[in-house]
């Protein structure tokens, strides 16, 4: 009795498991959220300083194009004007992304509905492959052929958004591809033979129903590539030539907030206004990344709701 | 008008999927505004023979098929045939609604569309038309924008037979078509198809004995891949020839 009462009182051990357990995934939950956190503060800490310590204007920062976080400008005020940056990230991310469309678009109608064996044989390992490159083994091929090509075809240096746009569009075409082929694939198979059986030809179901039913899914993965190419950095400070000045054409060297932040991080003090500043571009960054974020979730509701 | 002449004329129809022989030599005609119905027990080859009518088989991999089907005449799988345009004029309602993720006015036009009318008027038109005959109008005309698959499966099925008169097919098949409805959609759907019989052919599948004796003129009853009676309806079910027949109607097997 005694021992009946004593072993319905304790816990049994799969209790105790079932208690270690959530108790450890609590643990690594909460060390997430907390360095989530602290990045995100860490970030808003020092990119804010430009602003409310520096007392540089946010008009200033986001519009002009005057950067020399360094020297005071004539006004006496410092030169941190991110015009440049936010206009050439912005144009290779544009850019990118609009190369890379119509070939992932492509490639994915033909492993999905055109040749899907032999599509899927030849074609998934290339697109895995390209997945697996390092960025910067990308860059040095964009510095090696793209840069010199451009240079011979345009003039100039080479360096710039064009080199720059090139090489993600190389790096986000198998995000976007590989995205588009799960929406495709989702498509359901009902949806063809209801258009065939209607007399429809096999060019006229892609891309009157399928492309159509699909299309929520092919925006989710431009702007998955867009987000990917937006946040690149080693590759592109590669190419783009690294000079913090407005581009002029498509062939001018400039700099995004990327390449902007890896080549000059080294070269500030921590807790000074070149310091400060490189965190404001930063914050710009992580807020983009947010927004992109927000419009994965926005364009997947209403593919969500078409169903 | 003439009635009762002869649109569809198969012989000997043999279907190999892949070396499994699913139809073991198949005579069948099919009348002008008459409606035929197939039964028999699942798994006898009804879809299979109905898909082989509008070439729906050529999308499955490694099929085989022999036999003549002649439709007004013209030998369907000859050559030079265009499946497109067979399937122009033989369509199809599966047992599943299948309406495109559109809007309802986008459905009944896709056909319309696809055969490169872009005239707003006459589109619009047709979609009231078709939408009028598949005795679905007063349920959706108010809501022609919304999508198509926000209505209810009796009201998807009628808006896909729409979609499918539109493009004034002449012989329409359907495979089980309310097998996945309720009992009033089904009625709706079984009065709409004998109101407009007489412009068309139509060969329907089902499962259901009382909508076979209800709407169809002849009947065809199949076992494993074989024929095994054909004639008026109220023959087949009410003195069959075959005692496979009767026992199948007695729900002796099925
Ligand atoms: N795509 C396919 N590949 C291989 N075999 C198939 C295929 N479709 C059907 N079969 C086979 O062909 C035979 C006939 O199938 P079918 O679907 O035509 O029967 P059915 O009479 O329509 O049955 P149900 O009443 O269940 O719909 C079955 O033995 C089935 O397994
Ligand atoms: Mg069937």
């Amino acid at each position: 009795m005694n021992k009946m009462q004593q072993r319905l009182l304790h816990p049994s051990k799969a209790t105790r498991q079932d208690r270690f357990g959530k108790t450890i995934s609590l643990i690594c939950i909460g060390f997430i959220m907390i360095l989530t956190v602290s990045i995100i503060g860490f970030i808003a800490i020092h990119g804010l300083a430009t602003f409310f310590e520096n007392h540089v204007s946010v008009m200033q920062f986001i519009f002009s194009s005057n950067w020399n976080p360094g020297q005071l400008g004539k006004n006496g005020q410092p030169q941190v004007g991110a015009f440049a940056m936010i206009v050439a990230s912005f144009a290779v991310t544009l850019l990118a992304a609009i190369l890379a469309t119509p070939f992932a678009i492509a490639v994915a109608l033909y492993m999905t509905e055109l040749a899907p064996k032999r599509g899927a044989k030849m074609l998934q390992p290339v697109i895995e492959l390209l997945v697996g490159i390092p960025s910067v083994v990308y860059g040095f091929i964009g510095l090696v052929v793209i840069v010199p090509a451009i240079r011979s075809v345009f003039g100039g240096t080479g360096f710039g958004i064009l080199a720059g746009s090139i090489v993600l569009f190389v790096m986000i075409l198998p995000t976007i591809t590989s995205l588009t082929i799960d929406s495709l694939q989702q498509v359901p198979d009902h949806y063809r033979k209801a258009s065939l059986a209607l007399g429809a030809t096999k060019w006229q179901t892609i891309y009157k129903v399928i492309l159509r039913a699909a299309l929520p899914g092919i925006l989710t993965a431009i702007v998955f590539g867009m987000a990917r190419a937006f946040g690149e950095a080693l590759a592109v400070q590669m190419v783009i030539g690294n000079a913090a000045l407005t581009p002029t054409s498509l062939t001018s060297p400039t700099a995004t907030l990327t390449s902007q932040l890896t080549s000059q991080m080294g070269d500030t003090i921590m807790g000074t206004l070149p310091n400060n500043a490189l965190w404001s571009l930063a914050l710009v960054l992580l807020i983009m990344s947010v927004i992109f974020n927000l419009l994965i979730k926005v364009v997947g509701k209403r593919g969500e709701m078409k169903k | 008008m003439t009635t009762n002449e002869t649109v569809i004329t198969t012989k000997d129809v043999r279907l190999y999927y892949g070396e499994h022989e699913a139809l073991h030599g198949i005579n069948l005609d099919f009348q002008k505004s008459q409606i035929t119905a197939l039964i028999g027990p699942s798994g006898c080859g009804k879809s299979t023979y109905l898909r082989c009518l509008n070439r729906m088989n050529d999308l499955i991999h490694d099929v085989t098929i022999t036999g003549s089907f002649k439709i007004d005449g013209h030998d369907i799988y000859r050559p030079q045939q265009d499946v497109v345009s067979l399937r122009k004029k033989v369509g199809m309602v599966f047992q599943q609604p299948n309406p495109f993720p559109f809007s309802v006015y986008d459905n009944v036009a896709y056909g319309l569309r696809v055969q490169g009318i872009k005239d707003k008027k006459i589109i619009s038109q047709k979609v009231e038309e078709s939408l009028k005959q598949a005795a679905v109008w007063d349920e959706v005309k108010d809501d022609l924008t919304k999508n198509a698959l926000s209505f209810s499966g009796g009201q998807q099925q009628r808006i896909c037979i729409a979609r499918l008169l539109a493009v004034k097919p002449d012989v329409i098949l359907l495979d089980e078509p309310t097998s996945a409805l309720d009992p009033i959609s089904s009625a709706k759907i079984e009065e709409m198809l004998l109101q407009i019989k007489d412009q068309y052919t139509i060969i329907i599948v089902t499962h259901s004995m009382q909508q076979a004796s209800r709407i169809s003129d002849k009947t065809a009853f199949m076992l494993n891949g074989d024929l095994v009676e054909y004639g008026d309806t109220k023959k087949i079910f009410l003195n069959p020839e075959q005692e496979a027949t009767s026992d199948y109607l007695n729900g002796k097997f099925g």
